[in-house]
C-alpha cells in the first residue's frame, strides 16, 4: 500500500473507500455465483447441491451482506452519477450521502425478514 | 510583460537566485506530451470508460434490484429457489435477456472497477500486468460460461 493513502477523510473519502469495499466484494461474488449457475448445465441435483448451500443460516445471514453491499454500491453509484451530471451535484454530495444512507436503512429494514426468512423459519419454527 | 525582459527590474525588487548565466531550471506543465509518452493515451478510452460506468450502473440498478428482489425477496426468499424455479424463469426468453445483459454489464462493469483498483494499489509494472491479466482471464471466461449456459439451458436435461 502507498503512504498516507488517508485522503481528506470526512464523507467525500468514506463514501469512495465503501464504494470500491462493495464493488470489490460484489465482483467476487458474481464470479462464484456464475459459476454456481452454470451447474444447471451439469444436473438438477448438482444445482439443487449448491444451492442447499445458499440456504444454509450462515450463508444466508451472507445474502443479506450482499443486499447491504448491492444497495449501497446501488445508492452511492446513483449520487456519484448526480454529482457528475447535475450542476447543484458537488455542492450537495455531502447531504446526498445522508439521503443514500438514509434510503439504505429504510431498504435493509424491508428486506430483513423477506431475506432471512428461510433461516428464521428453520431456526425458530412455524 | 513576460520574465525574460525584465531582469534587472526583478533583481531590484528581490535577491534572484537565477540569471542569464545561471537560468532556474525548466519545469514542464504536467501531462505534457513528449516523445517518451506512449501512444496508447491518445485515444479516449479512460473517458468511455468512465461513461460505461455511469450509464452501465444504471441499467445495474434496475437489473440487479429486480434480480435480487425475484431470487431473494419476494415468493419466500431464498427457500424456493431450485433447478426447477430456474427452468420456470428461463423457459422465458424475457427473463434470459433480463439474465445475459446483465451478466455481461455486471461483469464488465466489474472488470473495469477492479482494472481501476489494480491501477490504484498495485505500484510495480510488473504486478499490474499480471494482475490485469488474470483479471481479463478471469473475465472473459465468466462471460462466455454463463452466456454458454443461457443460451444452451435444457430444462429436460435429465
Amino acid at each position: 500500500m502507498p503512504a498516507g493513502t488517508l485522503y481528506r477523510g470526512r464523507e467525500g473519502m468514506w463514501s469512495w473507500v465503501a464504494h470500491r469495499v462493495t464493488g470489490v466484494l460484489i465482483f467476487f461474488f458474481l464470479f462464484v455465483h456464475v459459476l454456481d449457475t452454470a451447474l444447471v448445465r451439469v444436473s438438477p441435483e448438482a444445482y439443487d447441491d449448491v444451492v442447499a448451500t445458499y440456504k444454509t443460516p450462515v450463508v444466508n445471514v451472507m445474502e443479506y451482506g450482499l443486499v447491504a453491499a448491492i444497495l449501497f454500491h446501488a445508492l452511492n453509484g446513483l449520487r456519484i452519477i448526480a454529482v457528475d451530471f447535475w450542476s447543484k451535484g458537488p455542492r450537495r454530495q455531502k447531504q446526498m450521502l445522508w439521503w443514500v444512507v438514509a434510503i439504505w436503512v429504510v431498504l435493509m429494514g424491508g428486506a430483513f425478514y423477506p431475506v432471512l426468512q428461510h433461516t428464521l423459519r428453520t431456526l425458530f419454527g412455524s | 510583460m513576460s520574465a525574460e525582459t525584465t531582469p534587472a527590474t526583478a533583481a531590484a525588487h528581490d535577491v534572484s537566485l537565477y540569471d542569464v548565466d545561471n537560468p532556474a531550471p525548466v519545469i514542464e506543465a504536467p501531462r505534457k506530451r513528449t516523445k517518451k509518452t506512449p501512444k496508447t493515451t491518445r485515444t479516449n478510452f479512460e473517458l468511455y470508460g468512465w461513461l460505461f460506468m455511469r450509464l452501465s450502473g444504471i441499467v445495474l440498478v434496475v437489473l440487479v434490484l429486480g434480480h435480487l428482489l425475484i431470487q431473494l425477496v419476494l415468493d419466500g426468499g431464498v427457500s424456493k429457489i431450485g433447478f426447477a424455479f430456474v427452468a420456470g424463469r428461463w423457459a422465458s426468453p424475457f427473463w434470459q435477456a433480463w439474465d445475459l445483459v446483465m451478466l455481461w454489464l455486471a461483469m464488465l462493469h466489474g472488470a473495469n472497477g477492479l482494472r481501476t483498483v489494480i491501477n490504484d494499489y498495485a505500484e510495480r509494472a510488473t504486478t499490474r500486468f499480471w494482475l490485469k491479466n488474470l483479471l481479463y482471464a478471469a473475465t472473459v471466461f465468466t462471460v462466455l460460461l454463463g452466456t454458454l449456459v443461457i443460451f444452451t439451458f435444457d430444462p429436460n436435461i435429465r
